[in-house]
């Protein structure tokens, strides 16, 4: 216990913010909230980025968060603000982010009574947080926060909301008691999983004869990826990796399979199709990764390794479930894996891979999407972060970058938000200032947050911006393509801004590239400019993701790219 | 794949943290999953600042485990246990409002005592039941009484509780079936 002398509760926000270690807050004032940032003046060790948006706020603590592994904050005031957040938390809480949002509330008294800038946010948030606090006493500001970090960083993360009414923050005073421990009685971490699951689980990794590993955003958040790559190759057993799963394992290994599900490999769903064991490590079987669950994995058992005990048997069945840490309990599995080759399956693995190709981009003198992901990524050799938003571009670049290093890809997985390109890569940027990001985006979700270009620029973030510009909502136009007719219905855009004179606008670098042979030196040039960079791809319009497995069907009804099959 | 049988109601017990809101939390997560009560009673435990639910819970084994999970993830519920298949003692409480004329006061009198309920308001033209006991007992009164006309009823929920010394949680065996042991 330590004590400060008597504090205004937005005054312990801030030291509490300091005791948490939180070094950056993402945010926007408003009336309620103006005593936080009030006290915020005098905390200059507490690094606040003014925002165009909250849902920017939300948004850049997500980057923040994943790319170094701590909790992101964000602020916004009361009514408007906090419900401004929502997509951001929302987004947090499906892709398991740890994060805490800070929210004025309008005075005490006033609550209830549909005050100015009055709305319910623990109500509104509640079935989009891991948990959330309203505090009605200065006396207990210390201990929610100190909660709300807690729980937003262990077990399964997620994000935390603190909703602070305004007389709580700047009324009466107390003493800054900083609590010992969380005062969380119905709050358990699994840890180490129980032996005898964990035997089960080894048992059937150590009969099988064509394991898959399916690598999820576990992997990476449980620091899981170093014993998950030891458990692949001392068992040779070949690793698939989720959407959120992507950098757990580097893109060039021998043994990763790339991406499955939807827009997987094609090599990757039918490895799943034939496979007698799948071992899922710290993701949950999402409809995107299954396709129709009856037709999944028809052929296997499945060992189910998570922490959060509820998302075993929720989707799939477990044969075996496993709950814990993951790091911990792959530290007691592998003592009991024994050395393996799996020489058939590789081969077999290697066969199919070479008769669907889907990680080939296809000759064309276009400029293909695809193809601008390729040079990029050949260009920065896998190094830096990648943050997308949510579409075509996003599955390219899942398809097409390549990773050597683990939580450099950052993307909006299990809510699939649009426009989260830009602030979760202001976010990562400001996060790992020394790391190159790019920002991959849709000419649509771009356009959804471009106004917190000008946050970067403020701040200092260095984010080089990659638009693969189609004129239109490509993933909504593919879908149209393909379900209802060509009919496209309010998925084309006829009159986009000039993106480069957007850039110019903000006072940075604009790049427009149309040709093939642009592709490179426009890269590079964004990447040698200092500050950020918006290079503006004119890719082929109506291009189609292929692999493409259709909503609810399985890996028999897989479209693939045309072109790919003839050659195989 | 996902298995389908079993009991179709399960009698769930749950220790929560007696704070506001944490009715709100149970309720919305059972709502957005698509899980359906039957009964929800909360009340007061042995312990200070803890409060005892007792959920009925229409679904199968899977469904049923499914939603005990669910409920343990919530932060404010600190145990949680399917009591169904333990040996357990359950009460429900109804308060019945029926029709009475001159002519069917002496029937419904008689009905009221062969259950054991009691009569807590006589009317000119109606009395209130109250009766304690499992959800069988009362259901069969209620069918005694309808003929009469039924004006209101009102029933508690049922509670639950386990036989002998457990307290049903505590001693956290159920618990380790679903979290693991991990703390």
């Amino acid at each position: 216990m330590e004590s400060t002398g008597e504090l205004t509760g937005a005054e312990i926000v801030c030291e509490s913010l300091l005791k948490e270690g939180a070094d950056v807050v993402f945010g926007l004032p408003g009336g309620a909230v103006l005593p936080l940032y009030g006290a915020l003046s005098s905390y200059p060790a507490i690094r606040h980025i003014l925002v165009r948006h909250e849902q920017a706020a939300a948004m850049a603590a997500d980057g923040y968060a994943r790319a170094t592994g701590k909790v992101g904050v964000c602020v916004a005031t009361s009514g408007p603000g906090a419900t401004n957040l929502v997509t951001g938390i929302a987004a947090a809480h499906m892709d398991s982010v740890a994060m805490v949002a800070i929210t004025g509330q309008v005075p005490r008294a006033y609550i209830g009574r549909d005050a100015f800038q009055e709305t319910d946010v623990t109500g509104v948030t509640l079935p989009i947080t891991k948990h959330n606090i309203l505090v009605m006493d200065v006396k207990d500001v210390a201990q929610a926060i100190h909660d709300a970090f807690h729980i937003a960083r262990t077990g399964r993360p997620g994000p935390v909301l603190v909703d602070i009414p305004r007389d709580v923050l700047l009324g009466e005073k107390a003493e800054f008691v900083w609590p010992e421990t969380t005062k969380l009685p119905g709050y358990k971490i699994p840890g180490e999983a129980p032996e005898a699951q964990v035997a089960a689980a080894a048992e059937l990794i150590n009969q099988a004869e064509r394991p898959i590993i399916m690598s999820g955003h576990g992997v990476l958040i449980s620091h899981a990826y170093g014993l998950m790559t030891e458990l692949a190759e001392k068992a040779q057993i070949p690793v698939i990796t989720t959407l959120l799963g992507i950098s757990s394992i580097p893109t060039d290994h021998e043994l990763n399979l790339g991406m499955s599900g939807m827009h997987g490999m094609a090599y990757a769903n039918l490895a799943i199709d034939e496979a007698d064991l799948i071992i899922g490590l710290g993701m949950r079987f999402d409809d995107r990764v299954t396709g129709r669950i009856s037709d999944f994995a028809p052929n296997a058992k499945i060992v189910h390794i998570d922490i959060d005990a509820s998302e075993v048997d929720k989707n799939v069945m477990a044969t075996v479930g496993v709950v814990g840490d993951l790091n911990a309990v792959l530290a007691q599995l592998l003592p009991k894996i024994q050395a393996n080759v799996h020489i058939d399956w590789l081969r077999h693995i290697q066969e199919l891979k070479t008769q669907h190709p889907s990680h080939i981009v296809r000759e064309s003198d276009e400029l293909l999407p695809q193809y601008v992901l390729q040079r990029l990524t050949e260009v920065t050799q896998g190094r830096g972060i990648v943050v997308t938003g949510v579409g075509q571009h996003q599955m390219w670049a899942a398809q097409h970058c390549q990773f050597t290093e683990p939580n450099t890809f950052i993307t909006s997985g299990g809510l699939g938000t649009m426009g989260f390109e830009v602030p979760a890569a202001l976010g990562a940027q400001v996060g790992c200032p020394d790391s190159v990001v790019w920002s991959v985006a849709g000419d649509g979700g771009f356009q959804m947050t471009m106004c917190d270009i000008a946050t970067a620029v403020e701040s200092g973030a260095d984010v080089k911006f990659a638009i693969l510009n189609n004129s239109s909502l490509g993933m909504v136009h593919q879908l149209q393509d393909i379900f209802f007719e060509k009919d496209f219905v309010a998925s084309e855009y006829t009159a986009n801004p000039d993106f480069v004179k957007i850039a110019e606008a903000y006072g940075i670098r604009g790049i427009r590239v149309t040709k093939k042979d642009e592709v490179v030196d426009a890269v590079q040039q964004a990447m040698e400019t200092a500050g950020p960079v918006i290079v503006d791809f004119m890719v082929k319009e109506d291009e189609i993701v292929y692999p493409f497995i259709p909503s609810g069907q399985s890996v028999k009804e897989m479209l693939e790219e045309p072109a790919n099959k003839e050659i195989a | 794949m996902i298995q389908t049988n079993h009991k179709e109601q399960h009698t769930l017990i749950a220790l929560v943290e007696d704070k506001p809101g944490v009715l709100t939390r149970v309720a919305s997560m059972f709502r957005r999953r698509g899980f359906n009560i039957a009964s929800l009673a909360v009340g007061k435990s042995e312990q200070p600042g803890l409060s005892r639910m007792t959920f009925v819970v229409n679904g199968d084994d899977y469904t049923v485990s499914q939603v005990a999970k669910q409920l343990d993830k919530l932060i404010d519920v600190i145990e949680v246990a399917d009591i169904t298949n333990e040996s357990i003692v359950t009460r429900e409480l109804a308060l019945i409002k029926v029709k009475t004329t001159q002519s069917t006061r002496g029937e419904i009198i008689q009905i009221v005592n062969l259950f054991r309920a009691n009569i807590i308001d006589v009317g000119s033209e109606s009395m209130v039941i109250e009766i304690t006991g499992e959800e069988d007992k009362i259901n069969a009164l209620h069918n005694l009484l309808s003929p009469f006309g039924i004006i209101e009823m009102l029933r508690s929920g049922v509670v639950a509780m386990v036989r002998g010394q457990a307290n049903g949680l505590a001693n956290g065996h159920i618990h380790n079936q679903l979290i693991g042991n991990g703390h």
